[in-house]
């Protein structure tokens, strides 16, 4: 009715006025800010949310608060926590401006100035645009307040004194917004944006300095974290996704599963909360600039050393037998497995990791696979701890990364010890 | 006093095939469904891993997936005239228990009945003359007609990925496949299974004698299949742990292998498993199901309120339910009055084992699945004459040889001593060498009078509800038909070269301690009025519009083919009816 149409002008009017007399930056607001009011820049917010996985590290799983904050982020200087960015004024940052949110989203900076620790991705969101950066704020503000105070920071003496984050950002720290490449498709740079900033990928996939810095030498060539190996993701051939096409990385995170492989491990949560919602343009675009990520030809030779030299025949024969006996199943005596259920080990990047560390995990305590809208089917690998002995995987392994092709260094015992005792240490 | 839980739409008993078929229509159609499962969680990488799942001891002695009978049991006798004592061990049939129920641990013999087998009555009285059936074989017509259950079956084999070659498509028969099975709308959505050499050289006696034969129906997968909810099977290792077992691969069709992936990713659909329903609560007329009262592992009791409750457990316990909330009249075997626990079935089984000569033929038995096999289906249902028989019903016949496992794989001629070096001999010197098909003459069982489940007067469970009490002896019509059969299977191994024949037809009087199959059928079955029936054609009750009762325990008589292909249809039959025509007018789909 034009009447009600009338008054909510003038309520919306007065809404206004009201806001620039408590002193909101109602500037800020009219130059397309955050806007309460603005589905689309909400909507927005949430996929932009969504992809850059915010709910990995701040929600806690299983607690149905979503963004209360309380997930512990294991870093190799002690556990922080991380905190609460529901709109609660007190335990969340329903208080902070939205200048106080975009630095510390992009600068990693706190709210009263100090340093942030960079388990929080800023030196990728640094990479984020205002726009997007405050599409997230809008988005945030809408999800329900949860009073859940938090103390983030649990590491030990000397890595809790902050101040120390100055220099660290000094040495490793490129604060600044993305950068087309205009010689490169808008495609490419979608896919650059995506994977370098909103998406954060090196932050497990690529390796770590002595400082917990990216070796930005060698980005997204791999890294362990948390009992796992975070593979290469370059476009290297046998250990990269050199051997995967466009369409097979767009389907393998959004579908989890891509006729090769299923995500599993840390991934199959970042498929599940982030990367399975992708739209089909941003996936295609994520694989169109990882295949072009530059393989490291020196480093490949360097490596590929070890394995030149066979592995040892009579390693490779008894690993036969065990494959035959325990594994040809499921994955089959050529390596292929089953399309959509058991992952293909003949010449998949997976097994040829240089660092052996998913393999020996997966078959020490099995695997589940990620479960999506177009792929349910979640396929198990149970655990062989309690059935291999460490041999017999040292063994098994270095056959399955040396048969059919595939080539990586041999497995040795003592590495599938060291991965035992550590992984009997983790509760996940 | 039970806690009262939220109300749901629909409350579904027993997590099943049925179950969990039922719940993911009608979450598709929007609805609230809470399904609660006696026994407990289960997953292929958790509870039966590839590296422990071939364990015979631990799974086909010692029953490590079946309902334990510290927590149900059931009561057996012969005749009204004995008083019935409890199973402590079960033995002629296997009760399923947990996610997934008997779907966990079957075969995945996935056999469609015969368009003759839903009007059996009228054909074969209109056939031999209503004279030519015992007088009191209570068999009867199920109320729906083959053009009309043919797309269920279709649904069920689709979402199974059965593997299996055609024998009739619409009306054409096709080379290869089963001559005799009623006509089909599409191919088998997978190619059959392969065949080992003793199953091979079946077919080729079979066809010596001008036998039809072709290779039996399998949910154990020929190769990689995704079903149309987007969940993914295996290809079948022939490693031979089928029955009795979960299969480890993915490669066996049960619900976790193709509807519980997609199921649960619904906010829509809750599992509460460990959690036993104790009775279907009625409102005051009696005419109108409020909900189920279960009790959980804690022993916490819950009344949990549904608009629609379906019965999905196992047959025996459908009755059983029924009979313990007070729905429907209880059968009286006396006057024949009362419809619930009339027509149970079972099924006739026999064999015959072939012993060869071990310098000429290896079968390796050892290579083997669940569905495997070669079969003829010449002398199943009314597929022959039987005038001159003086006996009806039939079964498949086939080399069904399903493992070698070792501690039940040691068939040895009759002479041969019961223990010692010469049984060990023996044993060794036949085992590759014998065709030992457990299910090779898979008879019809038909209804009687004397037949039935009703409620135990003296044995009760650990609520104090009554046990089901089984009263069930094998009647000269299936002892006939057994020995019928059971001389034509020995026919095709004497046709095959076996040096050796011992036949085994099935005798009076039924054993309960001798393991036939777990198909047992009947007790709330369907028919075209409630004079005849517990459930009208949609198996809905005709006493509680709002439950419906979902399984075998809605075959009026059972016929020559393992039941678990119709269960499925009937499930998708029974969907279909109530997203179709319940939803839209809640109340008796059928007016009596």
């Amino acid at each position: 009715m034009p009447d009600d149409h009338r008054y909510l002008s003038k309520l919306a009017c007065e809404l206004l006025l009201g806001a620039a007399l408590a002193g909101w930056p109602l500037a800020a607001l009219a130059a397309g800010a955050i806007d309460t009011q603005d589905f689309d820049q909400v909507q927005r917010g949430h996929y932009l949310t969504v992809a850059g996985d915010c709910a990995a590290c701040h929600t806690l799983p299983g607690s149905g608060r979503d963004f209360a904050g309380g997930r512990i982020v294991e870093t190799p200087f002690g556990h922080l926590v991380a905190p609460n960015i529901t709109p609660d004024p007190r335990t969340g940052i329903g208080a902070w401006t939205d200048d106080e949110f975009v630095n510390a989203l992009t600068k990693g900076t706190g709210r009263h100035g100090e340093r942030l620790y960079p388990a929080m991705p800023f030196t990728y969101y640094t990479k984020l645009s205002r726009q997007d950066a405050l599409a997230i704020r809008a988005y945030l503000n809408t999800v329900p307040a949860v009073d859940n105070p938090i103390k983030s920071d649990q590491l030990p003496f000397p890595f809790n004194i902050r101040l120390s984050m100055a220099g660290w950002d000094e040495l490793f720290f490129k604060p600044g917004e993305f950068k087309p490449d205009p010689h490169k498709s808008a495609q490419w740079n979608r896919g650059a944006y995506l994977t370098e900033g909103l998406g954060h990928c090196g932050m497990c996939h690529t390796p770590k300095n002595v400082a917990g810095a990216d070796e930005t030498g060698d980005a997204l060539q791999g890294y362990a974290l948390q009992g796992w190996f975070a593979p290469n993701i370059t476009n290297e051939a046998r250990r990269g996704l050199g051997s995967w096409s466009v369409d097979q990385i767009a389907a393998y995170l959004q579908n989890g599963e891509n006729g090769i492989a299923v995500g599993n491990g840390l991934m199959a949560e970042t498929i599940h909360l982030s990367t399975s919602h992708l739209t089909d343009a941003d996936a295609e675009a994520i694989a169109v600039y990882l295949k072009d990520r530059p393989e490291d030809q020196g480093k490949q030779q360097a490596e590929a050393a070890p394995a030149s030299s066979p592995p040892d025949q009579t390693t490779m024969k008894a690993g036969e037998q065990i494959y035959a006996d325990e594994c040809s199943g499921c994955h089959t005596p050529d390596g292929k497995g089953v399309t959509g259920l058991f992952p293909s080990l003949h010449g998949t990047p997976f097994v040829q990791q240089t660092d052996p560390t998913n393999l020996i995990h997966v078959v020490l305590r099995g695997a589940l696979g990620v479960a999506t809208k177009a792929a349910p089917t979640a396929p198990e690998m149970p655990a062989f701890a309690w059935v291999l002995s460490d041999d017999h995987i040292a063994a098994l392994l270095t056959y399955v990364r040396n048969s059919w092709g595939n080539a990586a260094p041999a497995v040795g015992a003592g590495d599938v010890s060291k991965e035992r005792a550590k992984l009997d240490e983790r509760n996940d | 006093m039970p806690r009262k839980l939220p109300h749901k739409d629909v409350a579904i008993i027993g997590l099943g095939w049925t179950g969990s078929i039922l719940a993911n229509e009608l979450t598709d159609a929007g609805l609230d469904v809470v399904a609660i499962e006696r026994g407990p969680w289960r997953d292929t990488g958790t509870d039966f891993a590839i590296s422990y799942a071939q364990d015979e001891l631990r799974y086909r002695l010692r029953h490590e997936l079946f309902l334990r009978n510290s927590q149900m049991s059931v009561t057996f006798r012969n005749n009204q005239s004995q008083t019935a004592l409890p199973v402590r061990s079960w033995g002629a049939f296997m009760l399923g228990n947990g996610v997934g129920g008997a779907g966990v641990h079957w075969n995945a013999e996935t056999w469609r009945f015969q368009p003759t087998d839903f009007t059996l009555r009228s054909h074969l009285t209109q056939r031999y003359g209503a004279s030519f059936l015992p007088a009191d074989m209570t068999i009867q017509d199920w109320g729906i007609t083959w053009n009309e259950i043919e797309p269920y079956y279709d649904m069920f084999e689709y979402l199974c990925g059965t593997a299996g070659q055609a024998g009739n498509l619409g009306g054409k028969i096709q080379a290869g496949g089963n001559p005799y099975e009623g006509p089909r709308s599409r191919p088998y959505p997978t190619p059959p299974q392969k065949q080992g050499y003793g199953h091979m050289l079946f077919a080729e006696g079979a066809a010596k004698l001008g036998y039809k034969p072709f290779p039996q129906p399998s949910g154990n997968m020929s190769q990689g299949y995704t079903n149309p909810l987007g969940v993914t099977l295996g290809p079948c290792t022939y490693c031979g742990f089928c029955e009795w077992f979960g299969c480890a691969n993915n490669s066996k069709a049960s619900p976790q292998t193709t509807v519980l992936p997609a199921l649960l990713r619904k906010s829509n659909f809750e599992a509460r498993t460990d959690s036993e329903v104790t009775r279907i609560n009625l409102d005051n007329t009696g005419k109108r199901a409020t909900g189920v009262t279960y009790v959980d592992s804690s022993g916490e009791e819950y009344e949990q309120p549904a608009d629609l409750v379906l019965v999905c457990a196992f047959s025996l316990f459908n009755v059983q339910l029924l009979l313990l909330s007070g729905v429907g009249t209880p059968y009286d075997p006396n006057t024949g009055q009362g419809q619930i626990g009339r027509n149970f079935t079972h099924q006739t089984m026999s064999s015959a084992l072939g012993f060869f000569d071990k310098d000429k033929y290896n079968f390796n038995p050892f290579v083997a699945s669940g569905a495997i096999g070669m079969i003829i289906d010449e002398f199943n249902g009314d597929n022959y004459d039987h005038g001159p028989l003086g006996f009806v019903g039939g079964g498949y016949i086939g080399q069904v040889q399903t493992n070698g496992r070792p501690i039940e794989s040691t068939a040895v001629p009759p002479e041969t001593p019961a223990w010692g070096p010469k049984w060990k001999q023996a044993v060794k010197d036949n085992y590759l060498s014998t065709i030992n098909s457990g299910g090779a003459c898979h008879g019809s069982m038909y209804s009687y009078k004397d037949v039935y489940l009703s409620l135990d007067p003296t044995y009760k469970d650990r609520f104090g509800r009554p046990l089901m009490r089984i009263t069930i002896d094998f009647h000269d019509n299936e002892l006939k038909m057994s020995s019928f059969l059971t001389d034509k299977y020995a026919g095709i191994l004497q046709a095959m070269g076996a040096k050796q024949i011992v036949k085994k037809p099935r005798k009076g009087p039924y054993d309960v301690t001798e393991y036939q199959t777990s198909h047992l059928n009947g007790g709330a079955i369907m028919g075209d009025n409630p004079g005849n029936s517990a459930v009208n054609r949609y198996l809905q009750s005709w006493d509680v519009p709002n439950l419906f009762v979902i399984g075998a325990s809605a075959f009026p008589q059972n016929a020559g083919y393992n039941p678990t292909g119709t269960v499925g249809a009937l499930a998708f039959w029974v969907a279909e009816a109530i997203r179709s025509q319940y939803l839209k007018n809640p109340g008796p789909l059928v007016h009596a």
